[in-house]
Parts: C-alpha cells; structure tokens; sequence
C-alpha cells in the first residue's frame, strides 16, 4: 500500500536536512532505509538518537506547480520520520 | 590573439612581452596568494592538535589523502560493467549498492550507497541540494561544478533545462527521476548498457562508463563505430 506523507511545515533554527523546498509538501514513502542518528543533533556534538530515515517521491507538480517542466516527473530525498506526518488516504 | 595598445614607443623589432602575457600571449594566472580563510585557519589549528595530541598522525593523515586520491570513476565504472555482464550481481547491486561495491574488492568504508537504474523510459539524476554528498568513497572527489549553487537548486527545479545544458536531451516520453542526497545516502546512476556492445568485454565496457553518466548529466560512451582491425 502507498503510504503518503507530508513534510512538516516548520522552520526551526540549528542545523537540520529537510530542505527548505520540501516543506509542507506531500509525497510516497519510497522504502524505508532503516534507523540513523539523528543529524540535528550530531551536528552539534550531541548523543544522537536513531531515528527512522525514509525515501520520500514528490512529483514536480507538488513540488513546483503550473512552474514543472513536466508535471510527472519525480523528485527523491530522504526525510526522517520526525519530519513527516502521515496524510490520509482519500475515501476507501 | 588580438592586442591593441600602442600607448608606448618601445622598439618593436624585437619580440616583446606584453605586460601580464605570456611570450604565446596567454595571460600569466595569478599566484595564489590569498590570505587564508577563516575555516581553513580553523582547519589547521584541529589538524595541529590533533597530532599534538596523539590522537592522530601526519601519516595517518597524509594515508588518508592518498586513499581518497585513489579513488576514481573507474571504480563504479567497474561497478557498473559488471552489473551488465552479471544479472545476479546487477540485482544484488541494485538491492545494496554498498555490498555489491565491497564484494568487488572497493574500500569504501562505511558508506551506505543505492544504486538508480537508467531504463528504457527513466532517466536518474543525482544532486545534493544541502552541500555536496556524493559517493566520494567509491568515485573520488565530486567535479567542481557538482558543488556549485547553480547545479544544486537548478537540478531539482529544471532538470531538463540542466540536462540540456549538459548537451542531453531527453525525449518527453523519458521520466526524469531526481535524487537529492539529503541525509545518509549516497546514490550512483546505474546507466543503461549501450546498444551494440553485446561483443564487448566487461573491462572495455568498463571502458564506456563516464564519471558524469554515474552522476546523471551524461550517457555512456558508444563504443567506436567502423571495423576494428584484425
């Protein structure tokens, strides 16, 4: 089953890697790449805790509207799962 | 090359240097002189310390410089020669790019690396928007321009609009995939294997395998058309 996601819309300071472009979108778990320290706190020389790291797919129409080149090719990043809350499934 | 001042009266008979040209008459590049920046100071000061403290060695540190040095596109160009010649190591490439490289004899150390596979109709693409990553451990350092602000925020805004610039045009029916390397990951374009090649060794497909065609911006070579003699 496709799991959809959207990236949280939050703009914290410090150092995270949820590019900025990616925020408040919507995407696809793409697979799942299992638990990696935490780089909001690595970054700062900080015991890190493992958090679960994802492959997430966004069409360049989500990611850059009517501005897409071609709406349905696709872009990849990796997102860890605190930055991402789970979208409902449209009506079964 | 052209020159156009004849503000002075100096004797022209002889050949003369034109000031900051070279006697072709290319221009002398400039010393490298600069002052150094902040991080590399910063740099410096940790290396000196480090040593100083016996955590570690000039020679573990010029090792290391060595290593990277070694690594090159012909490893992944390896990589993916093998991938077309062996279906059962292209599959377990594809499941774990890092293992199928170890297996192969790559140091590439702790690098977690998914290989992308150019099909028919999609076309891979990598960039790291945030800095830099790029799979140093097995292709060596990235090109210069891979790191530039340009490169980063065009190629995962206007992909073909880069790929174009990069002299490849994709048909419209081909699905461009863009994998920005965000976190722990490293990615490698597992490209698709030339037409015509099915003669070739997997060391002369070796051959054909670009650093820019592992990147995205680029296609295999196509192996030399006409005869080959004898």
């Amino acid at each position: 089953m496709v799991k959809r996601v959207r990236v949280r819309s939050l703009m914290p300071p410090g150092h995270v890697r949820a590019p900025a472009y990616l925020r408040g979108k919507t995407g696809v778990i793409e697979r799942s790449l299992g638990a990696f320290g935490n780089p909001e706190q690595l970054a700062y020389g900080l015991p890190a805790e493992k958090k679960p790291l994802f492959r997430v797919r966004f069409t360049m129409a989500e990611l850059w509207g009517d501005q897409a080149e071609r709406p349905a090719d696709t872009l990849d990043a990796e997102i860890y799962g605190h930055w991402l809350e789970e979208v409902p499934d449209h009506a079964p | 090359m052209p020159h156009d001042h004849h503000d002075h009266d100096h004797d022209h008979d002889h050949d003369h240097h034109h000031h900051g040209l070279s006697p072709s008459g290319h221009p002398y590049r400039q010393d490298d002189d600069a002052p150094l920046t902040y991080w590399q100071r910063m740099e410096i000061a940790v290396r000196e310390l480090l040593i100083e403290k016996g955590v570690t060695t000039a020679a573990e540190i010029a090792g290391q410089i060595d290593l990277m040095d070694s690594r090159s596109p012909a490893n992944g160009a390896a990589v993916v020669a093998r991938a077309w010649t062996d279906p059962a190591f292209k599959s377990r490439l594809l499941d774990n790019a890092g293992d199928a490289s170890r297996e192969m004899g790559f140091d590439i150390g702790p690098l977690h690396l998914i290989a992308v596979e150019n099909t028919a109709d999609t076309h891979n693409l990598i960039v790291c928007t945030l800095c830099s990553c790029y799979p140093r451990n097995l292709l060596g350092l990235p090109p210069d321009w891979y790191k530039t602000r340009a490169y980063r925020s065009r190629a995962v805004r206007e992909p073909r609009a880069v790929l174009t610039e990069f002299g490849l045009d994709l048909p419209d029916s081909t699905t461009i995939r863009v994998h920005d390397s965000t976190a722990d990951m490293r990615y490698i374009v597992l490209p698709a294997r030339p037409a015509g090649t099915e003669d070739l060794t997997e060391a002369e497909l070796a051959e054909l395998v670009t650093r820019d065609c592992m990147i995205g911006t680029g296609l295999p070579r196509t192996p030399q058309t006409g005869a080959t003699a004898g």
